[in-house]
């Protein structure tokens, strides 16, 4: 954090001023390390058994938080008979398909629904052999998975051997300190610690947060990783109070925003799923499969959101007759995420390429296969501040260099459009903690530069004027568009303009043509709009709340006049948890929003994230759904069932409870379940993306050492905006691997020396920085050596000031099957002193190593392990 | 001392404008010091309750970012097989561009699947980025790639 994201690291130290303790969980010595009362090394890949051994030893030593369980989570609540366990099943849950490689959910269902949601998500399409169906989780990151009906068969002893929480405690009785030990390297008595220092921070008085950052989802079980942590959180009660949560440190400006109005396949804005061919044919098949009248909580308005986002861009187009448009909307029947299309455009099925603000030939997994894609190309448009080096592969890329591919061979027509900077346009961005922040346009771009905000406007202008008089099916959706927004001085539209879009306006009666304040006011019949439903309320009273800048010195801790955060200016989400189940605060010290029993109102520093004038005490008829049908004591009013979920009865693709599995490729046979890594995984076997062995396949003393990734304080991600930069590029000149002494020793590198460092897909080089920042660690019975490897270096670029190789060229692509995230940040590889061969003689280097670990296509593609005697 | 008669370039500037930095999601606050309509440096913002005015090194180097000497200003074009850049007007580019979308458009377009289902869409446009841009152009993005029916809009959220 101190590294990544300095200037709010400053509130850790705040924290630990005020006697906090810091814990610091890293694969590397850093800044943050240094500031830390505890500094744990671990394996990287190796998180879900740590965080696993805190379950055990929470639920093992009585260290949970009694109330607040029962209450406020689904521990007491019965799960089907039918469902078995990994533990159960040598590292599978019960319904899996050896040959697809999926699980079928059913039985992972709360009793007495075991016909729920999951199906209708799962699409069986992979168009790669081994590719895995398009339906997942991402599209449930705004909320939990519909259920038939809210009512869960519950048993508040928390006895009954199905509900939740024995389930959990059978499921983490192996995730022992010991077995901590085998796998992440951490001693037991440094691991115990850890979890003394949590669970005495948690409970009524205290509460405990845990911060991570994006290598923590860039694992094939990424999404399992932040469910382990949220086991915990909800464990020791730490959800939706202050000073709790789990924190996603993010690292752009607003890819939260980007998240919520996505530019992802799967989702439309607000975490309202895609449609979906021959699932959602008609607008009510598709809300129904977002959720059903019987079920808890918000997501039972989804209709009004969805109709409020067709009549926002199609206008009075959008009719109750024609199902306001939504057969307009394009479908999805499989994973139609990024590296699924690098591997079709590998495959000639892409024509054009639109990469915006991205630099996917040094920031994505396996460099080589991304340029090599793009040279399959017939056009590729990059709009960025620079020349990165996703714009000039074909002309000096690394396979120019080795011949693998020759500039004049290359038919990729390339188009660079200059971008505008955030100086240079008005606009949101949305941080890591929800909050949209206005930045005002300082000076117009110069030249050509232009924003994509008046890119994609005048684009869309172009191609309406020349289907302007098209009778064809497939035009009407862009031709009823609504595309019409106020330009300003510079011939670009006015973002105030699009922002109020996506807040969202009354249509017809006395408030036509003002803005919403609520999501709640929205309608299904037509008669609003609004882009996003999430962001209703940016405008409240036809104001940008986005661009409010009251000092912080001038106002509450909480400072809720500066910006304004979705939904509804919540600071804390699920904020009503910060209040017993009576409605009074856990603890005065840790009071946040408590039912104010005189005014009969929920209140407090933030906005209340419940009904607010809903008691306590207040219970619903049986058989009601909607918000309606929210108990006074059900806070996760975005859950189904009001409780948020320890166990994931569906939603998850790849288990109702986090598993460890060993990286895709690993050192170590693992130690916890005879099932080595996740069966559910994403997989692109191809000569582009081999996969070196993992035990129990032989070979993988070949590639003896784990290799992981990582950012610098100096650069941003793949140096599109640091490389240029004068000031950036000389704080940090040069790529270059963190390597212990020990490994320094083992492979004769030399501090300031060259290394190679080569996996299964290339080898690269890199200055040898030899440090104790890096840890071996003993793992297994063994020394577990890793490199670590900033990934901001590329090669080639136009105007960069700096460049060297790329850390992602070494890194394959294996996703998690819930998100599609890849599996980057623990591979293995080897290391050796100097510096890499060149030219042809690369690949061929790189080919000698394949040939004696015996790597195929098929390497590390098996879903189920073969037991060791070859049954 | 000579550096009492100096002034901070900031102290006469023409106007300050309230922005946030480009960089990562932390979202610290900037004040961009402009002086004929140029960008003349980039401080923190002291009122921000989230930065309290501070900027981390990339923060504090933007002002490079955008006034960067080397920073490219016009269209670059390079055509099929062809061994380096050429210049191209961007109106020019621009049509281009809306040609080829909806030529590929055409030759990619799937009405619906071998069941009959509807899918409306083409498989032969794709797009990455959008964690860098504002919220309003992301929008935009999302809702002209979905009316001419590119589903493969993906960005640095999962990468």
């Amino acid at each position: 954090m101190a590294e990544c994201h300095p200037v709010g690291f400053q509130w850790v130290m705040e924290a630990k001023a005020r006697g906090a303790t810091i814990i610091h969980i890293d694969p590397r010595f850093t800044r943050t390390s240094a500031m830390a009362h505890q500094y744990v090394p671990v394996r990287a890949g190796s998180d879900i058994a740590f965080l696993g051994g805190i379950i055990n030893y929470i639920l093992s030593n009585e260290k949970y938080f009694r109330e607040y369980v029962v209450s406020y989570t689904n521990a007491a609540t019965i799960v089907s008979e039918d469902f078995q366990d990994a533990d159960q099943l040598d590292g599978l849950f019960s319904g899996f398909d050896p040959k697809t490689g999926t699980y079928d959910t059913t039985s992972w269902a709360y009793e007495g629904m075991e016909t729920a949601a999951a199906a209708g998500t799962r699409t069986v399409a992979g168009r790669q052999p081994g590719a895995q169906a398009g339906g997942g989780g991402h599209e449930f990151g705004g909320r939990g998975v519909a259920l038939p009906h809210s009512e869960v068969h519950r048993d508040e002893s928390l006895e009954d051997p199905f509900c939740v929480f024995q389930i959990l405690k059978r499921h983490y009785a192996r995730y022992t300190p010991e077995m901590v030990q085998r796998i992440c390297g951490v001693p037991p008595e440094q691991f115990v610690k850890v979890c003394e220092a949590v669970t005495a921070n948690s409970g009524r008085e205290r509460t405990t947060a845990w911060v991570y950052s994006v290598g923590w989802t860039q694992h094939s079980v990424g999404v399992q990783y932040i469910r382990g942590a949220a086991i915990i959180q909800l464990l020791l009660g730490n959800m939706g109070r202050p000073g709790g949560g789990i924190l996603a440190l993010r690292g752009h400006a607003s890819i939260q925003g980007s998240t919520d109005i996505p530019t992802l396949f799967d989702l439309l804005p607000g975490y309202l799923p895609m449609p979906r061919a021959g699932i959602h044919r008609t607008l009510d098949e598709y809300l129904a499969s977002i959720k059903s009248e019987g079920q808890k909580g918000f997501w039972t308005a989804a209709d009004t959101y969805m109709v409020s986002l067709l009549k926002a861009w199609w206008g009075d187009a959008a009719t109750k007759e024609n199902d306001f448009g939504f057969e307009w909307l394009p479908r999805i029947n499989a994973d139609h995420s990024n590296y699924q299309t690098i591997v079709d455009m590998l495959d000639d099925k892409v024509e054009g390429y639109f990469l915006l603000g991205q630099n996917p030939a040094v920031g994505s997994a396996n460099g080589k296969m991304q340029r090599l894609a793009m040279s399959h190309l017939k056009w590729l448009v990059v709009r960025d501040l620079n020349l990165i080096e996703s714009a000039t592969f074909w002309k000096d890329g690394p396979e120019i260099a080795t011949g693998e591919m020759r500039t004049e061979d290359i038919g990729t027509e390339v188009f660079f459009l200059p971008a505008a900077a955030h100086t240079e346009k008005d606009g949101t961005f949305t941080q890591t903690q929800r909050l949209l922040q206005w930045h005002h346009k300082a000076v117009e771009p110069r030249g050509d530069c232009r924003s994509e905000l008046d890119f994609f406007f005048h684009l869309g202008r172009l191609l309406r004027a020349r289907l302007a008089t098209s009778s064809l099916k497939r035009d009407e959706g862009l031709r009823s568009l609504t595309w019409d927004y106020p330009m300003l001085e510079a011939g670009e539209p006015d973002a105030a303009a699009v922002l109020q879009e996506i807040n969202g306006r009354h249509l017809s009666g006395e408030k036509a043509g003002q803005m919403l304040n609520s999501f709640v006011e929205m309608k299904a019949d037509g008669s609003t709009s609004g882009g996003c439903w999430i962001y209703t309320g940016v405008y409240t009273d036809g104001v940008n709340q986005s661009a409010r800048r009251k000092p912080g010195s001038q106002q509450s801790w909480v400072a809720p006049e500066w910006g304004w955060a979705w939904p509804m200016n919540r600071r804390i989400l699920y904020n009503r948890a910060s209040a017993d189940p009576d409605g009074k605060p856990w603890s005065e010290r840790k009071a946040y929003v408590w039912w104010d029993e005189a005014a009969g109102k929920w209140t407090g520093h933030d906005v209340p994230d419940f009904q607010v004038t809903k008691a306590p005490s207040f219970r619903p008829e049986p058989g009601i759904g909607g918000p309606e049908g929210l108990a006074g004591d059900d806070p996760f009013i975005m859950q189904a069932d009001g409780k948020a979920w320890l166990y994931a009865p569906s939603g998850l693709l790849d288990g109702p409870l986090p598993v460890h599995y060993e990286p895709l490729e690993s050192p170590l046979r693992n130690a916890m379940h005879a099932q080595q890594s996740n069966p559910t995984r994403e997989m692109f076997p191809r000569k582009e993306n081999l996969t070196g062995p993992s035990p129990p396949e032989p070979g993988s003393d070949v590639y003896p050492y784990v290799v992981t990734t990582y950012r610098l304080t100096e650069h941003h991600t793949a140096g599109g905006m640091s490389r240029w930069s004068p000031y950036l590029a000389e704080l940090q000149p040069e790529f270059f691997c963190e390597v212990s002494p020990e490994l320094a020793a083992e492979r004769g590198l030399e501090h300031l020396g060259w290394a190679t460092i080569v996996t299964a897909r290339t080898a690269i080089e890199a200055r040898v920085l030899v440090t104790d920042r890096v840890t071996p660690l003993a793992v297994g019975g063994r020394t577990i050596h890793q490199i670590g490897l900033p990934y901001h270096w590329g090669v080639g670029g136009g105007g960069s000031i700096v460049s060297g190789d790329s850390a992602n060229d070494v890194m394959g692509v294996a996703l998690d099957p819930n998100v599609h995230i890849q599996d980057s940040k623990a591979a293995a590889c080897d290391i050796q002193p100097g510096r890499r061969p060149t030219g042809p003689a690369l690949p061929r280097y790189v080919e000698e190593y394949r040939r004696r670990a015996g790597i195929s296509v098929d390497t590390g593609t098996a879903r189920v392990t073969p037991h060791q005697d070859g049954s | 001392m000579r550096t009492e008669a100096l002034t901070p370039r900031t102290r006469t500037a023409d106007r300050v404008v309230k922005s946030i930095c480009p960089y990562c999601a932390v979202g610290c606050g900037q004040r961009v010091y402009v002086k004929g309509e140029r960008v003349i440096q980039i401080e923190g913002d002291p009122d921000s309750p989230i930065s309290r005015g501070r900027l981390c090194p990339k923060g504090s180097a933007s002002e490079q970012l955008v006034n960067n000497p080397g920073r490219v200003t016009t269209v670059k074009y390079r055509r099929p097989f062809g061994t380096d850049w050429e210049e191209l007007p961007l109106d020019r580019a621009m049509e281009m561009i809306a040609d080829r979308v909806l030529d590929t458009r055409e030759r990619t377009w799937e009405d619906a699947d071998g069941q009959g289902n509807a899918l409306h869409r083409t498989l032969g446009i794709a797009s990455l980025g959008g964690a860098t841009l504002d919220n309003e152009e992301n929008y935009l993005i999302k809702k002209l790639f979905s009316a001419i029916g590119v589903v493969q809009v993906e960005n640095q959220a999962r990468i």
